[in-house]
Parts: C-alpha cells; structure tokens; sequence
C-alpha cells in the first residue's frame, strides 16, 4: 500500500520513467522581512527555511502542520505565485525555470486548488467561461475549450445543462469548490496541489469531494500534494505524509507509519491532539501548551525543543537533520539518530 | 448586591427552549427546536452550515435584531422569561446570566482597547466594584484561563495576541460576570488542533470547577463529543436526535446522525476505499418539502416520510429521535460496525 500507484505510464510528458518523482525540491527557502512597528527594526519571517522533499509520481503526498509552519508558502513557491529566495525545484528531471523547462511550460503541468472556492473564481464570469479560460489562453480553440469545460463539469458532478451559465454566487460551496477542481484539471495538469481545499466544507460534503479526487486521480493518472490540517483527511487520501513545522519538515513517510508510530514526538502530539469519538475515552490532557511559536525567531538547534518533551540539552545546540529512521520514512529528531549526542537516542550500532 | 442571582426559580434547567422558531423575512431558519439543558451540563449542538445551529443559539441572548426577525416558542433561561425581558433588563442579563463567546475572537473584540479594559468594563457595567477590585478580578479571571504572564497580557491590545490566547482571553471576558450559562459558537473551529484540544479541556475543566452549563455548537463531532455530556443533532432547523453523547455517537437512531458519523474520513479504514456519503445537499428553507426535511437524501426514505412529518420519539430515557424509522436505522448502524470490525485491519 505503501509503493505508488504504478499507473502505465502511456503520457508522452513523461521522461524518466515511473521510477523518477516527478517533483524533487532541495534547500527551499523564502524569508519575509518584516518591519515591527514605524521604524522598528527589521526582521524576518523564515516562513519556508530549508525544505526538502519529493513527490512520486501517481501518489498523493500529504502536508500537515499547524498555522504559520509554512505549508501554505511552500505550496505557492512550488506554483510560482511567490519567487523562492533559493533552492532547486526539478520537474520529472528537468530544473523549473531553465530553458528546457520554463515556468510557463512548468504550469501548465501544475495546477492548484485554494482552501476559499469563492474567492478563487472570477465572480463576473460563468462558471463555463471560468474553466475554458485557461486553455483557451494556452491556445486551445474557443469551442474545443469550452467542450472541455462542459466535459469537465460533468465529470466532477456539475450537470453541464444546469450549471454551465451559473455564475460563482450562484452556487454552494462544495459545487464550487467542484468548480475549482474541474478548472484545474482544464490544462491536462500531472500533478495538483490542494492548498486546504476541502477544509471550509460541512463534513458531508467534505466527504463527497474527497471521493471525486480519488476518481479523478485514478481516471486521469495525476499526482496530488495535498495540504491540510486534519490529520484524519490527510491520512484518509495520502500515500505519504509531510510534517512540518515551523519552516522545516521534521517528518517525512508512508502515511501508514507516520501517522499510526510517529518518529517524531511533534508528530506524536499532533495526533494526541485529535479529538477522540468516544466518549467514554475522552482526551484526558493536551500534550503541548500554548501555541506554535512565531517564525519570526525560531528557537535555535531544534525547533520544536521549547514545546518537546524529549527535549536535552543537545536539542538547543544541534539543528536536527532529516535522517532515516525506517527504509523510505525520515524524521529530524534528535532521540532517533544514532550518535546525536541526545541521552534517548538508540545506539548506533542497532542503526546499523 | 456583588453575587446574587435574580432567580426566579432556582430549580429551573439552565436553559429551556420549546418549540421555539426564528424566521427572517419569508425563511424560518428554526423551525420548533425542543431543547432543554440541566444545570452543570454541557450539551452539543452540531449540524451543518445552514442547519439552524448558530440561530438557536443567538437567539438566547436575542442577538437578532427585532424588526426583522421573529421568535416565537417558550424561551427561558434559569427559569426566567427572555422573551419577555425589556430592552434594560435584556441589558442586564446578556453577560451576568448568560454569555458568549465566539468563532473569531480577533472580530469580537473591541481593537482600539485593550483586552483588560473590556473586561473590567464588562464587569464594572454589571456591578458596583472599583476600578482596582475589577481589575482584581480580571486578573484573576487570566490565570483562570491560564494565559502565561497575564498581569503583562492585560494590557494587551488583540492584535497582539496569538489565536489560542485570545480565544482564552475571550473566555476570561465571557465569564467576567460569572455567568450561569456559557454559549459557545464554534469556539475552536479557527484554531490549531494542537491549540483545539487546549480549549476544549479548559471548557470542560469550566464546567466542572464553576458548575457552568454550557452549550456549543460545531460542525465537529470530535469536538462536541470532548466537550458535551449530551449532543443535539439539528438539520434544516430541527432537532433530528438528541441524547447523551454516548447514545448519539455509539447508538444513533437517525439516518442523518449516521450519515455524519460514517462520512468522516477516519471512518474509512482503508485507503483508497471510497468515504460513505450523504447524497444530495440540505434543502432550501424557503420551499421547504413537506413530510420529513431529510427525506430526499435519506437512505431509508419511504412514501410516508416524505409526506408526513416524523414525531419525536424517546428511544430510551433522555434519547430521542425526530424519525420514523428509527428502528431500521439503528439496526442498519450495527449492520455496518460490524461489517467493518470484519475487515481484517
């Protein structure tokens, strides 16, 4: 269950085989100055510092962490809405941004769904025109994009009859967050992002559009990074999970191993945190007080050692790396690694 | 007279609602809720967007402005009367018998003072103390809900405050005048799980310590159930189930309850398996169908459920069911647990 789905790879877009990720990001950074005050000094916000990681191809790769751990940053640097102060981006092998793939080419293969489906649609245009939008300016023949538009909003529930000329108002938030979907899958993209996409639906509707991404993943063989702060959606539609926190991934995995033996003891609260559904088993304590930090000055070593509690004296000195701790699941704990200096860590040798 | 309540009667549940309705212009958006909540209880009212909840609850403090909008049905907090309350004594009861508090606490707030002046404002309104005693007791209402170094965080303006410590803040406010009944409206639903969690167990601990009776409503069963002793399930403006959070979560009795139970994603065991769903969308409140609102998107729809409207039946003592086929429902949910205790993990 762990392995990618093995989708035939019959897509003439695909150069290095099943075996390539069709996305591989190292050392992504974007840092916001910041100005505290009139005159304050200035400051930075490390909103994304130093992220690595890859997407397979034909798998859903899910990022969870709480507010300000820079998902949502990391999620608009692998669009491009916002330019990465450094780092490297490949796409199935090929550098985004270099001539052999530019970011025009780069987003017509990427596509994007946002947490507000209103806010996301253009409100004076129909819904038709919304989706036939995007390829039409990617040269696609005004009838044939809008003959797709209608295909599309029959395949994600919207009968084409009735919903074609509706403007966005004009419909409830799970049929435009339908909407959404269909557009992004307008330009034929391999890989989706959801940026919190089915967060601000009521839990049956939610359940509905998850299903539709499931279909649509499998009939159109795409790829989903998915980003969310429910753990139990997450879990529910990922193959991997992506744990960050405060700029950094402290946790990365088969979704299985992730979320059922977290490495990482944040990982471990998060799900401590999620509200039990028995109710002769009710949480009886909150692992973490207070609330995430601010990324404005992560704590030094360690980010998350001020709220840990395996935290040692090594944990404010030491900047954990994302080290292995199972085949294909890594985690930056410092308890986990062998030879880090952390009284809890295993000895190397067992590692080895 | 610093802590008496004017009780009418002591005796009285907290909150009593019968057949209470609320219509904007044309739409009743409450459409005869039955809902009574004992003293020291916390009860639950979820629901879907749309389903009335927040209106219920408004409509307590009677929130809704009057020309355009309508109440009818008994209304009654500790035995008294709301809707009969002038607009001075409504004055005097919103925050000494019963407050709020609210989904985003940076809105309901005042931003141009500071959080400790609203709440010894709050309590200086309510009762004749000074200016350094009210301040007393806001702080001691901080360390009450434990916000770290509250002396400090008095003076604080809300925008200097992180989410989580506002929605305490919040909290601290609401009780400043040691309300009998807090309601609570989506209290947690914008904040982090990691931070969620916190807030639910101080509203539980409330509870305990001051003998509070709560109400809150959310979309979220996992929270509800954290928080409540009784859950109330409301669709299309009526109560459809309502019993202890035991019998609604572990032995539902409305296809509806059910149909929220199995669409939650941790439901689905394995991945890839498709989530059970609630077909269809809530109806339109403007044209509402006759018979039962949830009949369309029902799997257990007869002929009769959509012509006539479902009774309120008691499944056992304190459960009851707004359903015609409660049976079959209740039977269709162990059908399915069972099913799923089968898969092998």
């Amino acid at each position: 269950m762990n392995a990618p789905v093995l989708t035939p790879s019959i897509d003439p877009r695909d150069r290095g085989g099943p075996a390539q990720p069709l996305l591989s990001v190292s050392g992504l950074v974007k840092h916001f100055p910041v100005r505290k005050g009139l005159g304050g000094q200035k400051q930075v916000v490390r909103a994304v510092d130093g992220v690595d990681f890859e997407t397979l191809k034909g798998e859903t790769l899910g990022i969870v962490g709480e507010s300000g751990c820079g998902k949502s940053t990391t999620a608009k640097l692998l669009m491009g809405l916002i330019e990465r102060d450094s780092g490297e981006m490949l796409f199935d092998g090929e550098a985004v941004g270099s001539r052999a793939l530019p970011w025009r080419a780069y987003r017509r293969q990427v596509q994007m769904v946002f947490q507000d489906s209103y806010a996301s649609l253009n409100p004076r245009m129909t819904v038709e025109a919304s989706i036939a939008f995007g390829p039409k300016v990617n040269g696609v023949p005004g009838r044939q994009a809008v003959e797709r538009a209608r295909g599309l909003l029959a395949r994600v529930g919207l009968e084409p009859k009735r919903f074609a000329g509706r403007y966005p108002h004009e419909l409830s938030g799970g049929q435009r967050q339908r909407v959404n979907i269909a557009r992004a899958l307008a330009l034929e993209p391999r890989l989706v992002l959801l940026d919190e996409a089915v967060s601000a639906l009521d839990k049956s509707v939610e359940a509905q559009v998850l299903n539709l991404l499931l279909d649509l993943k499998a009939e159109f063989g795409l790829t989903y990074i998915f980003i969310s702060h429910d753990l139990n959606v997450v879990r529910f539609i990922s193959d991997r999970v992506m744990v960050m926190y405060l700029g950094r991934v402290s946790e990365i995995g088969p979704s299985d191993a992730v979320l059922a033996e977290p490495a990482h003891p944040y990982t471990g609260a998060l799900l401590h945190s999620m509200p039990s559904l028995d109710p002769d088993n009710r949480t009886q304590v909150a692992l973490l007080a207070g609330d995430p930090p601010n990324p404005i000055d992560p704590p030094p070593g360690c980010r998350f050692n001020p709220r840990c509690k395996l935290a040692a004296p090594v944990c404010t000195q030491v900047e954990p790396p994302l080290d292995p701790v199972a085949p294909a699941h890594r985690a930056a704990c410092l308890a986990r690694q062998p030879g880090s200096g952390h009284p809890e860590a295993p000895a190397a040798l067992a590692a080895a | 007279m610093t802590a008496t309540k004017s009780d009418a009667m002591p005796d009285a549940p907290a909150v009593e609602l019968g057949d209470l309705k609320v219509g904007f212009g044309k739409i009743r958006v409450v459409d005869g809720v039955d809902l009574t909540l004992e003293r020291g209880q916390a009860m639950a009212l979820i629901g879907e967007s749309g389903s009335g909840k927040s209106v219920t609850l408004r409509a307590i403090l009677r929130l809704f402005p009057e020309g355009r909008s309508r109440i009818t049905g008994t209304l009654k907090v500790a035995g008294r009367d709301v809707l009969a309350l002038s607009k001075r004594e409504l004055a005097d009861f919103r925050g000494r018998t019963v407050s709020m508090i609210f989904q985003e606490p940076l809105l309901a707030f005042d931003p141009v003072y500071t959080v400790g002046r609203q709440i010894t404002e709050a309590i200086q309104r309510h009762e004749k103390v000074s200016a350094s005693e009210a301040r007393k007791r806001a702080l001691a209402l901080f360390e009450r809900v434990r916000i770290p170094s509250p002396e400090r965080r008095l003076d604080n303006y809300p925008h200097e405050m992180s989410g989580g410590m506002r929605q305490r803040a919040m909290i601290a406010l609401a009780l400043a005048c040691r309300p009998q009944v807090l309601l609570a409206d989506e209290p947690t639903t914008a904040l982090d799980a990691t931070v969620q969690i916190q807030i639910l167990l101080l509203l539980r601990e409330l509870q305990r310590d001051l003998g509070l009776s709560i109400i809150l409503v959310t979309h979220d069963l996992g929270a509800a159930v954290e928080v409540a002793d009784r859950i109330s399930v409301m669709y299309a403006g009526h109560v459809v189930e309502t019993g202890s959070a035991h019998q609604v979560v572990l032995d539902p009795h409305h296809p509806y309850t059910i149909g929220l139970l199995r669409s939650r994603a941790e439901g689905a065991m394995d991945k890839g398996a498709r989530l059970q769903t609630i077909p269809g969308s809530p109806p339109d409140l403007a044209n509402r169908p006759p018979g039962c609102p949830f009949a369309p998107r029902c799997f257990l729809a007869a002929e009769r459920c959509r012509q006539e409207m479902p009774p309120v039946a008691e499944i056992a003592p304190g459960h009851r069911v707004a359903c015609w086929r409660t049976e079959e429902a209740a039977a269709a949910f162990r059908a399915g647990e069972s099913a799923r205790e089968a898969v092998p993990a």
